[in-house]
């Protein structure tokens, strides 16, 4: 009779049916890794097909046109840039005031924890909800119309808890003994930190701020809400001109009926690929070179 | 003269106390933007919403299956709307864990240094894709060489179509955040299951995944409030017509996908079209802000410490 433990005991499993058990697993699991790599590529693939034909200098310096092959993304790159410049501009002081008080002056109380709570959450709203709030804020509430100043504002807002959780990142990493350092010669805590450790941590807080921006480059579904213009035939000289981005012009050339604006949206995706991959490098760059010269 | 000098800095520290004082409440300033944001958001969804529902009983717009607010018999029963995002988000999802989850595994476990060093950047870079990029995607590659040979179907939009560039989009944030619970790991507990006879694919499957399962379901979570919140795919590439269906190969019209829609025309402000656009906010801004909610409770309640 069999004894009961070894009744029980499962079969051991063959050496042969472990290892090919192994071997399934790692080529599944290579075969889900490159399945990410293969999707980008087919993506990029695609749009190169579709878009490197429009794509010229002619494209980058056209206005938006009902024809076609005579459209370009003048309009949209020039809005791109100052709705960004604006926006880093908002997103940079008052993210990094924030990250200031939180990490450098701010006692750990109620108030602080509720910031920090609330912070993590925002990173969480849908991004068209923002722009929501920038359509009944800010274009009718503060009467600023569907201007660059509004789209800026509201996109500001929508970076902002990144800047904060990279800029909070960058001023934790610099040790105290700076800050003790500083004041023990007789700075005040503002002195300290705006002399010894915001240099110090602008490396990793420039980096993250970048990052931010070059999300916020991308983003449609905001600029859509608060009404960016999708047939701009000018460059915006003032932050109350109306104005259109690339992600926007890309989302009205996919949604004309003639097929031959696909080819112009590609040709603008492109565009759009391109300055996100410049504004990566710049973050990269900046990491390398600052992660090399550790200072303390 | 010890005196006087006391008083000289104690009037010194005053003054630059004084001086500093502004600074100081700039930051403090700065802090509360981040309150104000919130509190801005819920009142401008709850106002317009609330005016909404004088129009519409709340009732009707949560039980309600017609979704037409552009005709003239205008119906505003959101449950097309949520089916649709459910349904896109979850096929979004049945893409994104399984594949995001193996690729975890794999550069967590598996994958020598100099592959990690390739495949890492590359899913940033994916991660990095404009999601108006992923939408134009859809509807040029994903649907016409995949989805109309493979099913057969006749339109331009599908929300299969639009729930597999959202599963691509997704996929990164997925293995990225179930990587880092992973390696959180410690190499302790794999020591401990190698000594005991498992084989490398025990340990990962039986032991790893197994400890670092609260950060994967948080990773998860946060997935799906990406992509209830998702605004742009859907638009593009799921079609405009709201749509009470569970068949995936329909068109079909997402909670984002009509904000979209009605705010990109010029719909006249104060218009119960205008409203709805509030409501329907509101009700995706409770769920992204519950399933974010939820995942924060799961990394905080069963997260393992290991020391």
């Amino acid at each position: 009779m069999i004894p009961a433990i070894a009744r029980d005991r499962p079969i051991p499993m063959s050496r042969t049916v472990r290892k090919a058990r192994g071997t399934a697993f790692i080529l599944l699991a290579i075969l889900a890794t490159s399945l990410g790599m293969v999707a980008l590529a087919a993506l990029l693939l695609d749009v190169l097909r579709d878009g490197i034909g429009v794509l010229s200098l002619e494209f980058i310096n056209s206005f938006p046109h009902y024809q076609a092959e005579k459209a370009g993304a003048k309009s949209a790159l020039a809005g791109t840039l100052w709705v960004m410049s604006l926006t880093a501009v908002f997103a940079m002081v008052a993210g990094v005031g924030a990250a200031i008080y939180l990490e450098e002056f701010a006692v750990r109380n109620w108030f602080t924890r509720i910031v920090e709570i609330n912070i993590n959450n925002l990173a969480g709203v849908p991004s068209v909800v923002y722009g929501l709030l920038g359509l009944a804020i800010f274009v009718y509430w503060m009467g600023l119309g569907r201007s660059v100043l509004a789209g800026a504002l509201t996109l500001a807002l929508l970076i902002l808890p990144i800047i904060v959780v990279a800029a909070r990142e960058g001023l934790r990493s610099v040790p105290p003994t700076i800050r003790e350092a500083a004041m023990a010669l007789g700075s005040t805590r503002w002195q300290a930190v705006r002399f010894q450790v915001l240099p110090a941590a602008m490396p990793t807080i420039l980096t993250g701020f970048i990052l931010a921006l070059a999300r916020a480059v991308g983003e449609t579904a905001p600029l859509i809400a608060i009404g960016a213009f999708t047939t701009v035939l000018f460059v915006p000289t003032t932050p109350t001109d109306s104005f259109t981005v690339l992600p926007v012009q890309i989302y009205s050339w996919i949604s004309k009926p003639l097929p031959e604006f696909r080819e112009n949206a590609a040709a603008g995706i492109i565009v759009l690929l391109v300055v996100l991959m410049l504004m990566n490098a710049v973050a990269i760059t900046l990491r390398n070179i600052y992660s090399r010269r550790s200072r303390w | 003269m010890a005196n006087l000098i006391a008083e000289y800095s104690r009037n010194r520290r005053l003054r630059q106390r004084m001086r500093e004082a502004p600074i100081l409440a700039f930051l403090f300033m700065c802090a509360l933007a981040s309150i104000g944001t919130t509190v801005g958001i819920v009142i401008v969804l709850l106002e317009g919403a609330l005016q909404f529902f004088r129009e519409v009983p709340v009732f009707e717009f949560l039980t309600g299956t017609e979704w037409t607010p552009l005709f003239s018999n205008k119906q505003f029963g959101v449950l097309p709307l949520l089916s649709a995002t459910v349904v896109i988000s979850f096929a979004a999802l049945a893409i994104a864990v399984p594949v995001g989850l193996l690729t975890a595994v794999y550069l967590s476990e598996y994958a020598p240094e100099g592959v990690r060093s390739i495949v890492k950047p590359v899913l940033e870079v994916l991660a990095g894709i404009p999601t108006v990029v992923l939408g134009y995607f859809a509807i040029s590659f994903i649907n016409p060489t995949i989805i109309k040979p493979l099913f057969s179907t006749e339109t331009p939009f599908t929300a299969l179509g639009a729930a597999m560039a959202m599963g691509v989009m997704l996929i990164p944030m997925v293995a990225s955040l179930s990587e880092d619970a992973m390696r959180a790991v410690p190499a302790s507990l794999r020591e401990g299951a190698y000594a005991v006879g498992s084989d490398r694919f025990q340990v990962s499957v039986k032991v790893v995944v197994p400890a670092a399962l609260s950060g994967i379901v948080a990773a998860a979570l946060l997935a799906l409030a990406r992509a209830v919140g998702e605004t742009m795919i859907v638009t593009i590439a799921a079609g405009s017509i709201a749509n009470f269906s569970a068949n995936p190969l329909e068109p079909m019209q997402t909670m984002t996908a009509y904000i979209a829609q009605v705010v990109f025309g010029d719909t006249e402000r104060g218009g119960v079209e205008y409203q709805s656009v509030f409501a329907v906010g509101l009700l995706l801004f409770i769920f992204t802000l519950s399933i974010n909610m939820l995942a924060q409770a799961v990394l905080a309640r069963f997260r393992e410490i290991y020391d």
